[in-house]
């Protein structure tokens, strides 16, 4: 039936509603969920497909309709018909404008599930929104507009579905209104899809040839289509299977978010199944540290419980008192997952700013916060033809294959086998924006070949022979700001004291061991993350290290800092003024970089990020570099 | 063998996951308490959350002053039964200004509850907020992250809001920003009852129909709580069943007619009605994009 401004259609209601309310909700108690993904451009009639889902599934309230049909007459794009996209476009800007620049998420239900839709933008602009729809999604619903066919955003909106790892696909062939319900246009469609799906490793998908405006195949079968032989939309929506259902197939899996520890008495920890099931007795294994013991019991406020599976979120107890934090993985003792600290990564860049290979981010994966970083990719991968492209950043929607390595090892699995334990986040650490997400396929045995070797003269005994305490003292500033003259002259007044020191100056280590780098972002990044291994080393062996080095970014002092043991990392931010530094311009640096003949010079045309808090600060403009050396010294002590 | 989880099982699973992330991250939680239904179920989810442990953060009401006696009564039996700290803010400017609903309008809400809520959250230094908006209530909200991002000044920049993968939140944020976080997001008004039903919770008994004193202005039917209730010239309140289907403060929130006095009679009569939860609410009807423009100048 034709919803149209004169004849609105109002659903009755289910019977058993009125009839007897207590078994209406005993059957709804029971509904299971299902969580889908719509894609397609606005012109392939997504929004209102979704409109009409949730039309057809009642719920459209009186009011919601009132205001639907005066948006229709006002701004509809459907003349005397319900525009059902008005629906559900939601940002008042995107109204204006007639498309969904972000994910939406939508609920309806029916008699046996309940639905949730991500409701996602599908311009090659927005893949970062499909991609963060599709990652919660046990289903797509990939949408094609029977008078156009196969399109280059089909493609991509499939290849983006199956790199999310979304098992069931529904090849929506909408408008078969608008081609009379041609069945050999319909198979044509279906034939050129299936050879496509299968070059990406889609084997399975189910075609149905639909129209959201007249409600075509969505809740019944449409007797313009009798050669249609399939399930409606809907019905094949409530029985499709689900992977929480397959998750519990898998070997037991889960990542622990908090310590439970309300009195001695009690310890438990508490995380949600990701895949797995468990019962009290089975014998568990707690990674990454390995321990084995066994479930004494799973904690509920209404009782312990006989079993658990995956999906639920639970407080577990052991037998034995083993250590357990957040970020540990506690699984199946005879099937525990890998740990590893280099990865081949696919990754998705979400940010405006792009990837700087080298430089440290924050990677989250499950309960897990480490370090990480990422090397150039080895290739980007052109959502629209699939084709392998070199590259060597990652720009905002830009998807690549990069090795990533982490600060410490972390226990993981490829992401087709565990969703939980294979997807992660990285997070800008100044800015602590999200700017990408990734899948880790599989690690790299590096780390497991190269072990630790350990020594028997450790960096306390270096440090107790030299009498004092090892340090790195981190100068940084402009250039011309005097870093390397007043750590020149803190190093004096240390050697006077009979203290062991070191001095590492920016200029003098890139006529050696960086003589290979440049000044671009991402060498600069390498740049320091040498200085600050050797710097370490240094200090291990007992040193006070001074270094000088513009070091301009955040990120990368705050690498440096986190090598270190606590208060062993001095960041002294030598503070000139741009002007100040400029006119005195010691090397005639800046006249060239204001003359262009220097590239990517701090201060000029790359930027300097002023430490926040650092541990000490100079003004050179008030101090002179004897007054501003013998301040620093000042500060440290004592020495030991 | 298999067991299906319920959709009520995997919501109540995804909340719980939220809440102990939020534990886990942030500096200074809270738990916006506003004695309403989606507010008691929140507080149940908690409960459940971190059981034998109370929940580790304290409640927060922002209070107007204009809410129904029933609520401020429930309010102080919750928190204790809960085991948790009650803190009850009421900007001290719209008390000194006698800001009231009956002759200050929009700047009722914008005094008591935009201003208050910043106040109360700058004055405790919380840097998370729970809070239990829901996705389906208002189309601006379809959009809304679970972990929304908050400047400095409690605004929010729908354009700079951080994508949400899997169940990967992240709680990062500057010394002076704030996260509001919406454990229930994906729980529809339908949900939320059958939750109540099935989970014992309760709630306040306006939500129940019941012989109550009304009044009707510009189609609204208003509930004479108490005698601050200014009545107009000619003006007699009139007993009537009725009950609530959102409570916000009493001259705000308009009543239905009912008979409905139990749970299943409430939700019976939910299913049936043909008009969606807000319409009860002064504050969307200015405008199409009203909660949009409210929450970009911090409404929760």
């Amino acid at each position: 039936m034709t919803a149209s401004l004169d004849n609105p259609v109002i659903y009755k209601a289910d019977e058993l509603i009125a009839s007897d309310i207590d078994a209406y909700l005993d059957v709804h108690q029971h509904k299971s969920l299902l969580r889908f993904i719509t894609c397609g451009s606005v012109d392939d009639g997504k929004s209102t497909l979704i409109g009409r889902l949730l039309y057809d599934s009642k719920m459209i309230f009186e009011d919601q309709l009132a205001t639907l049909e005066s948006d229709s007459k006002r701004m509809g794009t459907q003349g005397q018909d319900i525009d059902f996209a008005l629906l559900v476009d939601g940002l008042a800007a995107e109204r204006e404008q007639g498309i969904t620049i972000d994910v939406a998420y939508r609920f309806f239900a029916t008699e046996k599930r309940k639905f949730i839709v991500a409701d996602c933008p599908g311009h090659e602009q927005y893949t970062r929104n499909m991609v963060t729809g599709a990652s919660t999604a046990d289903l797509a619903v990939i949408l094609i507009d029977a008078r156009k066919g196969v399109l280059v955003q089909t493609r991509r909106h499939s290849y983006l579905a199956k790199l999310l790892g979304i098992r069931n696909i529904v090849l929506a062939v909408n408008k078969m209104d608008l081609i009379d319900y041609d069945q050999a246009k319909y198979d044509a469609i279906v034939a050129e899809y299936s050879e496509f799906a299968a070059s990406i490793g889609i084997s399975n998908f189910t075609p149905m040839p639909i129209s959201g405006f007249k409600g075509d195949n969505i809740t019944e079968i449409s007797p313009n289509t009798p050669w249609y032989k399939g399930l409606p939309l809907m019905a094949h929506l409530e029985t499709v299977a689900l992977d929480n259902d397959a998750d519990q197939a898998k070997p037991l899996r889960m990542a622990v978010q908090w310590v439970n520890r309300p009195n001695l008495d009690f310890r438990g920890f508490s995380g949600q199944i990701a895949t797995g099931t468990v019962h009290p007795g089975d014998a568990i294994r707690v990674l990454p540290s390995g321990k084995t013991t066994t479930i004494k019991k799973i904690v509920t406020v209404d009782g312990d419980l006989q079993e658990a599976v995956a999906g639920q979120s639970v407080t577990l107890c052991f037998d034995d008192e083993i250590d357990c934090s957040r970020g540990d993985v506690i699984a199946a003792a005879d099937n525990p997952p890998e740990v590893a600290d280099q990865f081949e990564s696919t990754i998705v860049w979400m940010a405006d700013d792009a990837l700087v290979p080298g430089r440290s981010y924050w990677l989250k994966l499950g309960t897990q916060m480490v370090s990480a970083t990422v090397q150039a990719p080895k290739y980007t991968v052109n959502v629209n033809s699939m084709e392998h492209m070199a590259a060597k950043t990652l720009e905002l929607n830009a998807i690549g294959v990069a090795e990533i390595s982490t600060d410490k090892p972390i226990v993981f699995a490829p992401y087709a086998d565990n969703h939980a334990l294979g997807g992660f986040i990285l997070i800008d650490k100044i800015s602590n924006a999200t700017v990408a997400a990734g899948m880790l396929h599989f690690s790299l045995r590096r780390a497991q070949n190269v072990h630790w070797q350990a020594t028997d003269i450790g960096r306390d005994a270096h440090a107790m022979l030299k009498n004092q305490k090892p340090r790195i003292l981190w100068f940084t500033g402009l250039s011309g700001s005097g870093k390397s003259t007043i750590a020149n002259e803190v190093e004096k007044a240390l050697h006077l004291m009979n203290r062991h020191t070191f001095l590492l100056d920016g200029d003098n280590v890139r006529h050696g061991l960086n003589k290979d780098l440049g000044f671009t972002e991402t060498d600069r990044i390498e740049n320091i993350r040498r200085v600050g291994e050797v710097a370490k080393l240094m200090a291990d062996a007992g040193l006070i290290v001074l270094t000088a080095f513009i070091s301009p970014f955040r990120a990368e002092r705050d690498m440096v800092r986190a090598m270190l043991p606590e208060g062993e990392f001095v960041e002294i931010f030598v503070d000139t003024p741009l002007e100040v530094a400029e006119a005195r311009d010691v090397k005639g640096l800046y006249k060239k970089a204001r003359a262009g003949q220097l590239k990517n010079f701090t201060g000029i045309d790359s930027p300097y990020e002023p430490p926040e808090h650092p541990d000490i600060r100079v003004n050179t403009v008030e101090m002179s570099p004897a007054e501003a050396a013998e301040y620093i010294v000042r500060q440290l002590m004592p020495l030991k | 063998m298999t067991k299906t989880l319920t959709h009520l099982e995997r919501l109540e699973a995804e909340a719980i996951h939220i809440m102990r992330e939020v534990v886990a991250e942030a500096e200074k939680p809270v738990m916006l308490y506003s004695v309403g239904k989606d507010s008691a179920v929140m507080l149940h989810l908690a409960r459940k959350a971190f059981y034998p442990s109370p929940p580790p953060f304290p409640l927060l009401h922002v209070d107007t002053t204009w809410k129904f006696k029933d609520m401020y009564a429930l309010r102080e039996k919750a928190a204790r039964d809960a085991g948790m700290e009650l803190i009850v803010h009421q900007n001290p400017e719209a008390i000194a200004r006698g800001i009231n609903p009956f002759d200050h309008g929009s700047l009722h809400t914008d005094m008591w509850k935009t201003e208050g809520l910043k106040q109360a959250l700058d004055t405790y230094g919380f840097d998370v907020a729970f809070g239990g908006a829901r996705r389906d209530e208002e189309k601006s909200r379809a959009k809304e992250r679970i972990f929304s991002f908050r400047t400095a000044t409690h605004g929010w920049d729908p354009k700079n809001q951080r994508p949400e993968l899997w169940n990967l939140y992240n709680a990062r944020k500057a010394k002076s920003e704030s996260i509001r976080v919406f454990p229930i997001s994906n729980w529809t008004e339908l949900d939320i009852w059958q939750y109540i039903h099935l989970e014992n919770i309760e709630i306040v008994p306006l939500y129940f129909s019941a012989p109550r004193p009304t009044v009707t202005r510009d189609g609204m039917l208003l509930m004479v709580d108490d005698e601050r209730f200014p009545l107009q010239d000619g003006e007699v309140p009139v007993e009537r069943s009725i009950r609530f289907r959102t409570l916000g403060c009493y001259p705000l929130t308009g009543a239905v007619e009912s008979t409905a006095s139990t749970l299943p009679e409430v939700i019976q009569e939910m299913l049936l009605t043909t008009t969606s939860e807000r319409q009860g609410r002064a504050i969307d009807h200015d405008q199409a994009a009203s909660m949009e423009k409210k929450k970009q100048e911090g409404y929760f």
